[in-house]
């Protein structure tokens, strides 16, 4: 016998909302906290610091006065346009499948997981430079908070990735399986794997001037 | 988001979808140019925090379509809110309590 959880993709009459939807949210809603507290972290290291950054600067070995003498702004920069960029394809690979396009689906979904990891490659040259520096998350207050904040930034997208490359490859059996009720849930489970996306999207876009443009 | 959406209704969000994607990387770049007035820290946070949240906002009611979404997601946002504006105001309370008693500490 077939095991049916109720509410999946329907709404349920008491909230209003499928169960999966408000899963994500409430999860999303324990990650504000999560990245919150690392916000209010770095704000907290910020303020009681002397000087910020607090380090040499690559070149002339001057004390850095600003953030951007020590990180690349060009390519953070970057970083934000592709995470955008990515954000975009995500909800056009909905849009398909609510369109019953799937090859669509597939070109905007294979985009955004080949955005995502370029975003990830432009990140590791990024760290690459630092610890071609002799340089890392030890050497003082602020790279500590930079590493910890884009790092675990980082991690999202990875696990983004993993996702997303599961619902572009094996996970399309559900759809392709032709079974209506199947596709709707599958559609469904796209969007939610969105809502996870844009919010990485929506981290990198506080981080990216609070760290690298302040 | 509702479940019963027509070809033609998901083609006029795909137009707002693109005009958004316009309006992000048109506020990155701004926000990257501003950076290069060399503002003092307090103009400087301001700017870059309204525009973050313009940005943050576009992302959140157009892509995950926050924008008509039910009442109960609201409130699961509304209480992270909560939470996250309590938790800032306790830090930056005691940061200010621990300037007043450097102060007091001067004083006396």
């Amino acid at each position: 016998m077939e095991l049916l959880i109720p509410y999946e993709v329907t709404p349920r009459r008491d909230t209003g909302v499928n169960n999966a939807k408000l899963g994500i949210w409430l999860f999303l809603a324990s990650e504000v906290m999560l990245f919150g507290g690392l916000f209010a972290a770095y704000i907290f290291l910020r303020m009681g610091a002397d000087a910020w950054p607090g380090m040499e600067t690559f070149d002339t070995h001057e004390m850095a006065t600003r953030a951007d003498q020590v990180l690349s702004v060009p390519l953070a920069t970057l970083n934000t346009v592709i995470l955008i960029a990515s954000s975009v394809t995500m909800v056009l690979s909905w849009a398909s499948l609510k369109m019953d396009n799937f090859k669509g689906f597939r070109l905007h979904m294979g985009l955004t997981i080949l955005l995502a990891l370029g975003f990830l490659v432009v990140k590791a040259f990024e760290y690459g430079s630092k610890f071609s520096h002799h340089v890392g998350p030890d050497t003082n207050i602020f790279l500590g908070i930079y590493f910890v904040l884009t790092g675990l930034h980082a991690l999202h997208v990875t696990g983004g990735i993993i996702v997303n490359a599961y619902f572009w490859g094996p996970g399309t059996r559900m759809w392709l399986s032709g079974n209506e009720r199947d596709k709707a849930h599958f559609t469904n489970r796209i969007e939610i794997a969105g809502l996870y996306w844009h919010f990485v999207d929506l981290v990198w876009i506080f981080l990216f001037p609070m760290i690298y443009l302040v | 988001m509702a479940e019963a959406m027509t070809v033609s209704d998901v083609k006029k969000h795909v137009r707002v979808y693109l005009i958004v994607f316009g309006s992000l990387l048109l506020l990155t770049l701004v926000t990257v140019a501003v950076s290069y007035f060399d503002m003092p820290l307090g103009p400087a946070l301001a700017v870059a925090l309204v525009i973050a949240m313009v940005k943050g906002s576009l992302v959140a009611l157009y892509f995950m379509h926050l924008k008509g979404e039910k009442r109960v997601i609201m409130w699961v946002l509304a209480f992270a809110a909560a939470f996250l504006i309590g938790m800032f105001v306790l830090f930056i309370a005691s940061l200010l309590d621990q300037e007043m008693v450097a102060v007091l500490l001067r004083v006396t």
